[in-house]
């Protein structure tokens, strides 16, 4: 079981409050992920769920029991962390057994949790070896290990992948998504990188400067942003936000179209703009315009190879369907 | 790219490192060559400096007059038990300065440090009085604790430095994995600052080894180290500087062994864990 409720939780150090009071369900077994810009409050909320730091205000529940005021090793959770935390000093043997040691388990449950966490994680052939002699990637997975012995009632990742390189993060991405399918125990997961949030998560919870700004599935939070950040946030290259004339034509403060939804031609279109930049990825084309009132640059994605340079004129026609509306407040309008 | 040095710049680089260091060992080479000179060489006009008749008369004479393995044993009980105790206290304290610190942390422990500015003959009458009523004046167990808590700022101090080198994450990640404030630091923090606080516990042994003020004020027969040892050989005895300096050699011999063998902690230890 992993259900944890944060109830008017609220954080602050000394005068300033990082997370005005929120509230959060998670649901046992989910992949629940933190996403925000740095300095929005998303470690610090997964620390207060650890209980690596104290809440100022409000209560935690894990399984439907007050978790507020419990040490982090009580809460029977497990902590990833982002520069791997592991003991230098101790082979990676004796990193994964380390919370079986603490717990007082016996010695052989201990090797045999070890044997089968190392199994899973390919790192049998290196279990004498100490964290200094492993690459990142080894490093994160015996970090892993060492969460997934403990058997939790839930994981916490802060930011696991950012020290790797980006090959190596979309390996890691597919195996603790993998991971999670076969253990089906509840992750919690802090990334500011909305590709992650969007491949791995169940539900998404959008953080801004320690404010819950929407909480839904990744598609959810793509088709329906409930606020110009959101809209802004998620989804990548980002959508395009359009003020001005152009969105009161359609009754709104701004509106928003996405680079998917525009239409390119170098022949006919609502809008004219010329090309900035053409990024040409093979798969698709992300072309820069500049020109078009209330949004500069606005980013276009055409599919395939779409042959345009600096310079050049084209057309844009957005597709309505998928245009979103918000208020002079930010907000969806509908 | 790396400072380029010309050829000449090093050798007077190298013969300045070695003039110093020439002159800061002299007079201990001095005091080393004295000892094995007949009294009447030590003060001889102009000072012989290595032809001479060697002689160990001295070493004989001082072993006779009194106990060096006593004086030995004391300096070795009060160096060590004042180290190690200091360390284990210095621990937690260092611990909760660098991993959990408060808005006063800094004032702590520059408070602290000012403890050493302040000259201890200023507190010899107080620290005097309180260990005759406790009844710990001439006991290797007052001047251990004194001794201790003289150098426990250094210590403190020192194992701050190393703790702050440490990420708290990895403490934090043995939070999580369930173990005690104890374990925490017995089976993570500890191992890890191996290297700091070996240094440590090498450089305050040394300078509690070294340590004469309060030695040769709070001890007379019983307690007496290596201190009040070479002290018993100065004035009472007259001017016989070839006694004073084989009672002088005998007294550092161990802590120059030591200090000769662990240089490399000590070079850490004397750079307050500014070098990694």
């Amino acid at each position: 079981m992993g259900r944890i409720q944060l109830k008017q939780v609220k954080k602050s150090f000394g005068d300033v409050t990082v997370i005005p009071p929120l509230d959060l369900e998670i649901e046992d077994g989910e992949f629940v992920v933190f996403v925000g810009p740095s300095g929005c409050g998303k470690s610090t909320l997964l620390r207060l769920i650890a209980g690596l730091e104290d809440t100022t205000d409000g209560t935690i529940e894990i399984d439907g029991h007050d978790a507020t005021g419990l040490p982090p090793a009580k809460r029977r959770l497990a902590m990833v962390f982002q520069s791997y935390a592991l003991y230098p000093h101790m082979s990676v043997r004796k990193n994964i057994a380390f919370p079986m040691k603490m717990a007082g388990m016996d010695q052989a449950e201990q090797d045999k949790r070890i044997a089968s966490a190392a199994k899973a994680l390919n790192l049998t052939d290196y279990l004498d070896r100490r964290p200094g002699q492993l690459s990142g990637g080894q490093r994160q997975r015996v970090a892993i290990g060492r969460a997934i012995v403990r058997e939790p009632a839930a994981f916490l990742f802060d930011e696991p992948l950012s020290n790797l390189d980006a090959a190596l993060r979309v390996g890691m991405r597919m195996e603790i998504s993998e991971l999670h399918k076969k253990l089906a125990t509840t992750m919690v997961y802090v990334t500011h990188d909305q590709v992650e949030a969007m491949t791995m998560a169940d539900k998404i919870v959008v953080l801004q400067a320690g404010v819950i700004e929407q909480v839904g599935s990744p598609l959810e939070l793509y088709r329906t942003p409930r606020n110009k950040f959101v809209a802004g946030f998620i989804g990548s290259p980002k959508m395009n936000l359009i003020e001005g004339a152009e969105a009161a034509k359609h009754n709104a403060q701004t509106i928003g179209i996405r680079p998917e939804h525009i239409g390119v031609s170098t022949t006919e279109g609502t809008w004219q703009g010329t090309v900035g930049v053409a990024e040409h990825l093979g798969s698709d084309t992300f072309i820069h315009i500049h020109g078009i009132p209330g949004c500069d640059p606005m980013t276009v994605r055409a599919s395939g190879e779409f042959t345009v340079t600096h310079g050049d004129t084209v057309y844009l026609t957005p597709n309505l369907e998928h245009l979103h509306r918000f208020d002079a407040q930010g907000l969806r309008l509908p | 790219m790396a400072r380029s040095v010309t050829t000449n710049r090093k050798i007077i680089n190298t013969t300045a490192a070695w003039v110093i260091g020439l002159l800061i060992f002299f007079p201990i080479l001095w005091t080393i060559l004295t000892s094995f000179k007949t009294e009447a060489q030590a003060i001889n006009d102009p000072p012989l400096f290595l032809f001479f008749d060697w002689t160990l008369e001295n070493y004989a004479v001082v072993q006779e007059r009194s106990n060096y393995g006593r004086f030995l044993w004391n300096s070795i009980f009060i160096a060590g038990g004042s180290t190690i105790l200091g360390v284990m206290i210095a621990i937690p304290a260092a611990w909760s300065m660098a991993f959990v610190p408060s808005r006063r942390t800094k004032d702590i422990l520059l408070w602290m440090l000012s403890t050493k500015m302040l000259p201890a003959v200023g507190v010899l009458y107080p620290i005097y009085l309180i260990f005759i009523k406790l009844g710990l004046l001439d006991s290797i167990l007052g001047l251990t604790i004194i001794i201790m808590l003289i150098n426990l700022p250094i210590i403190v101090w020192m194992l701050y430095t190393y703790f702050r080198e440490i990420p708290g994450e990895i403490l934090e990640a043995a939070r999580m994995d369930g173990a005690s404030l104890k374990s925490e630091i017995l089976y993570v923090l500890t191992p890890m600052a191996v290297p700091g606080i070996a240094s440590t516990l090498l450089l305050n042994f040394i300078l509690a080894w070294n340590e004469a003020f309060w030695t040769l004020n709070l001890t007379a027969a019983k307690a007496a180290p290596l201190t009040a040892f070479i002290a018993s050989y100065s004035s009472p005895e007259g001017l016989f500087y070839a006694k004073l300096s084989a009672a002088s050699t005998m007294a550092i011999a161990p802590i120059l062994i030591l200090g000769w063998f662990s240089q490399k902690q000590l070079v850490r230890g004397l750079t307050f864990g500014a070098v990694k």
